[in-house]
């Protein structure tokens, strides 16, 4: 049977029906590690033993009844910012390498209730700061379609995993296009949840009002089913929302006559790579082709995006980042004779430099004197592009937009300019600004033969509109492969 | 000489008596092993995340509306962001740009008479862990037992003008703390603390001086002790000619003298903005109005209340409504044995003297108040002397023994029938003869010498009236 052509979904159901065994789904998944992770680097951590272990567990599960759910016996990857019991957690950084937490996400007893198996902890931009996974302090991550490339970020690790087969699914995390950005470069479908919807309990947090957990997988019905796994109130993070539409599944299959999707035209504007704005533009006619309609309107906040994404992140980091101080866990540097030289030089040590940046940018805007000209002026900029978006979505049911400006850059590229790669952010911040879901699919490929996709929007709460938008354009788009192994070449 | 006012207002840290900490779970119970009392949140774990207790939300509204303050409906919690390792997340959960309580006022009395004192603000927040150094590892170990643990700060006016005055101030939130049940307010145990801001300027004078602040203050005589000393210290400036300097001073009570510890140039900059983790809190109109509705008789009230229901005076009346536990215990014992006057003579002088002696607390007083009534109602009834009952008291108060059946084991009881005083009275008279002589002729003085002879001999079992009366009757008899 060729795995590679299997949804989770897919696999699940051929599991349920004695056609494949769990245990062939996790093998298959590690012969890929095997075989692709030296040269990918995907993974931070996997447990292969543990893996095998579980997977005989859950295969038990399975027919004694204990695991009913459509995705149990299915292998899935976690991001390395999300704890796990017992495992190493580290966000990529230097100053947690060696943090084992004693206690689970949310996320991953949800993930565990399910009948999942847990093989690994992905690689990502340090504590999730950065769009291409170089930040990491364990070595970059390339992209499984072409190696000198990167796979984006934060969530690279998660997302090239899934496309090089070395996982069925993934968890990621988006603040500002971590999940959807990388989804793009990738050539998977990644998915951003309204926020509240994911509970936050065990991320560790960069930017608490706008990080969110969500899936990563080979389609829409793999996120959705993900997503209707670790959906769901927790009472342990208070910004966590009691939905009682999280069966996210239903419906998915309805047709998109009459549907309205709008497009920000300031989006197709200068700074969009031509190819990627021709393989935007074709997947429009797809969407039309199935009768839904399609226009164009103007967002007149577009240029304070950025800005306004940058204070209110790095504020709320430079705060999320002081518990790293070298007293409780983590790293801390040696031969310290007093408190404040060791915390100086733990964090001098042990952040990188992008992170150091973010910081250094956050206690800027949040120190007296300058909150109310960045801080309080970034959170008014948020409400007046949530005000653009609430009008947008009077309108409209869907936006559409690039998930990104251009396809993976090369590696070693993007570090050297921050600023550059700042930008490249554009087309996803706003929708973590405004809480909004949002899912990347992939449209086509550029001439190197990199991966272009293309983001769906929906208000908040609206996932099952951008999930019915997202498999009926899979529908109409085809068959999308993983990437092939070495990656094509131009 | 110039004359000098001084000028003070306080920064009042009160721990609320809530079973669990403000974001997390865990125990506030004193004591226990280090960072036993404590979890991924209370700990600052990475990931981790509060979720508020809304108890404390409850507890702030009851003590500002027991402060006559503005509610506001819609407030928040900010971050103090700050490095030290007693704080594991090196911010601090506080509110600064909208606290719950606003605008309020309490009512002290000194020996000058009433004073409003002006409330700025109550906002809520939580406690940080404790430092351990350890000299001979030289090393320091945290304790984060502590650590989430509720608080309020009370933040006054500079309105107050003396040492007399503060610790009235003090005493007053104290008393209300406790009568609400929202703290103990401990000094000993750190569940009350107190920060003086103090200036000095001359009489008549409409600016304010330049202020410090005195941190570290563990007792009332402490606070008045440093007021003292401040005040001195200030004068002593202005008269050199030389400036006060902002800052933040630390009161060493062993000296009786402050130093500094950071003035207002390398004050920190804590970088408050709204904590991501929380939502805004709510408060409805109908939360606040069950809440006044439920309020707890103040002490005002109850002092108010024994003077027009009991008959106690003015001062009896303040006197039992220090400790709203005592005050508790009192009425108890004044309702059950029926006279509210013995009753409260009973706390004014005997408990209050055996908690003085014993140096006890009001909490640490645990007999029962039935215990205390029976008892009054046997001496009233005369089946019991005076002088025995205080002796059967000290162990009502000691050991709760049940003074019916103590007095009877302990052959304590009044003799009803007239045999043991018939026979004692005539075993006086015998051994007796020359005073016995004086009496018969008239001398009246000698009558008091017979009855403490014959009180002596009957250890209080019986009253002093039956031993006149008898007494009287035999003399007459023998004329």
């Amino acid at each position: 049977m060729d795995l590679d052509k299997l949804t989770a979904l897919e696999l699940a159901e051929k599991i349920k029906q004695h056609q494949i065994g769990v245990l062939d789904g996790v093998k298959y998944v590690f012969d890929n590690i095997e075989k692709k992770d030296p040269k990918v680097h995907a993974y931070l951590e996997t447990w292969k033993k543990e893996a095998f272990t579980r997977a005989k567990q859950v295969e038990k599960g399975i027919a004694d009844g204990t695991y009913t759910g459509p995705l149990a016996g299915v292998p899935i990857a976690i991001k390395d910012n999300i704890c796990i019991r017992g495992k190493k957690t580290t966000c990529a950084s230097k100053i947690l390498e060696n943090f084992v937490p004693t206690y689970n996400a949310e996320v991953i007893d949800r993930l565990e209730k399910a009948g999942l198996v847990i093989i690994g902890k992905t690689n990502m931009d340090e504590f999730a700061m950065g769009s291409t996974t170089e930040t990491s302090a364990f070595g970059v991550t390339r992209n499984p379609w072409n190696t000198d490339h990167v796979p984006g970020g934060s969530s690279g690790g998660s997302c090239a995993a899934v496309a090089a087969g070395e996982t069925f699914l993934a968890l990621g995390s988006d603040t500002g296009g971590s999940i959807r950005q990388p989804s793009s470069f990738c050539g998977v479908t990644g998915l951003k949840p309204t926020y509240g919807t994911v509970s936050r309990y065990g991320l560790i947090a960069y930017a608490s009002s706008l990080d969110q957990i969500g899936p990563v997988g080979r389609d829409t019905a793999d996120c959705a089913a993900l997503l209707e796994i670790i959906a769901g109130h927790d009472s342990k993070d208070s910004t966590s929302i009691d939905r009682k539409d999280t069966d996210f599944s239903k419906d998915m299959k309805g047709h998109l006559l009459g549907m309205k999707f709008g497009v920000p035209k300031e989006y197709l504007s200068e700074g969009l790579d031509p190819e990627v704005k021709e393989s935007f533009m074709n997947a429009l006619k797809v969407l039309t082709a199935q009768g839904s309609i399609v226009e164009f309107f103007s967002v007149k906040t577009m240029e304070y995006m950025i800005p306004a994404y940058y204070i209110i992140a790095s504020a709320e980091a430079s705060s999320n980042l002081e518990r790293f101080d070298g007293v409780k866990y983590g790293y801390r540097a040696e031969g310290c004779t007093e408190l404040h030289d060791m915390y100086k030089r733990t964090r001098t040590e042990g952040f990188g430099e992008e992170v150091k940046r973010r910081i250094m940018l956050g206690s800027f805007v949040l120190s007296s004197g300058y909150y109310d000209a960045y801080y309080l002026k970034a959170l008014k900029t948020k409400a007046l592009i949530r005000q653009e978006f609430d009008s947008a979505f009077h309108k409209y049911d869907v936006l559409l937009a690039p998930a990104a400006p251009y396809t993976a850059p090369k590696i070693g590229e993007s570090l050297k300019d921050p600023l550059a790669m700042y930008l490249g952010d554009i087309y996803t911040v706003a929708v973590n600004l405004c809480g909004l879901p949002g899912i990347t699919v992939p449209c086509g490929t550029d001439k190197k033969g990199l991966p272009i996709g293309i983001q769906m929007i929906g208000d908040c709460f609206m996932e099952k509109k951008i999930l019915r938008a997202a498999v009926n354009f899979e529908a109409g788009r085809g068959a999308f492969p993983l990437a092939a192994e070495g990656g094509k070449k131009a | 000489m110039k004359q000098y006012e001084t000028v003070i207002g306080l920064e009042v840290h009160v721990e609320l008596a809530t079973k669990t900490k403000i974001f997390c779970g865990c125990s506030t119970e004193f004591g226990g092993a280090p960072n036993t009392h404590t979890c991924p949140v209370c700990t600052g774990m990475p990931g981790s995340l509060p979720v508020l207790n809304r108890q404390v939300v409850e507890f702030a509204l009851k003590a500002g509306i027991a402060a006559n303050c503005r509610i506001n409906q819609y407030c928040r919690f900010d971050r103090k962001n700050y490095f030290y390792p007693d704080n594991p997340q090196n911010y601090q959960i506080s509110q600064l740009y909208l606290p719950i309580c606003q605008d309020g006022w309490v009512e002290i009395e000194t020996s000058a008479g009433k004073k409003k004192i002006r409330i700025h603000e109550m906002h809520m927040e939580e406690d940080a862990g404790k430092l351990i150094h350890d000299e001979w590892e030289d090393c320091s170990l945290v304790d984060y037992n502590r650590s989430g643990v509720p608080l309020i700060e009370i933040v006054s006016e500079p309105d107050m003008r003396s040492a007399e005055e503060v610790i009235a101030y003090l005493e007053k939130l104290r008393c209300m703390m406790q009568y609400l049940g929202v703290s103990d307010c401990k000094l000993q145990e750190g569940s009350m603390r107190a920060d003086v801001n103090l200036s000095v300027r001359e009489v008549g004078s409409e600016t304010f001086g330049t202020r410090t602040e005195m941190k570290n203050l563990n007792s009332f005589k402490a606070i008045a002790r440093a007021i003292d000393g401040e005040r001195e210290r200030q004068i002593e400036l202005l008269e050199m000619g030389r400036a006060v300097v902002q800052e933040t001073r630390r009161w060493d009570d062993n000296k009786e003298s402050s130093h500094a510890m950071r003035s207002k140039e390398d004050a920190k900059d804590y970088r408050y903005f709204p904590d991501p983790d929380l939502l805004p809190v709510h408060i409805s109109d109908e939360w606040i109005a069950r809440l006044k509705a439920s309020q707890p008789e103040l002490r005002e009230e109850k002092q108010q209340r024994y003077q027009e229901e009991y008959g106690l005076s003015a001062y009896d009346a303040g006197l039992l409504t220090e400790s709203r536990i005592l005050s508790e215990k009192y009425e108890e014992t004044a309702d059950l044995c029926g006279n509210p006057k013995k009753a409260a003579n009973w706390f004014m002088v005997e408990v209050l003297r055996l908690m003085k002696d014993r140096g006890l607390e009001p909490e640490q007083v645990t007999f029962t108040p039935g215990h205390l009534a029976d008892l009054i109602q046997m001496v009233e009834r005369k089946e019991v002397s005076a002088q025995n009952a205080k002796k059967v008291f000290e162990k009502v108060f000691e050991e709760d023994i049940d003074p019916v059946s103590y007095i009877e084991e302990h052959g304590l009881k009044i003799v009803e029938d007239t045999g043991l005083l018939e026979e004692t009275l005539q075993k006086i008279l015998e051994e007796n003869p020359g005073p016995l002589q004086e009496l018969l002729g008239g001398k009246e003085k000698v009558f008091g010498f017979f009855v403490g002879k014959m009180m002596k001999e009957l250890k209080g079992k019986a009253s002093p009236d039956a031993v006149r009366e008898a007494l009287t009757k035999e003399i007459e008899k023998r004329k």
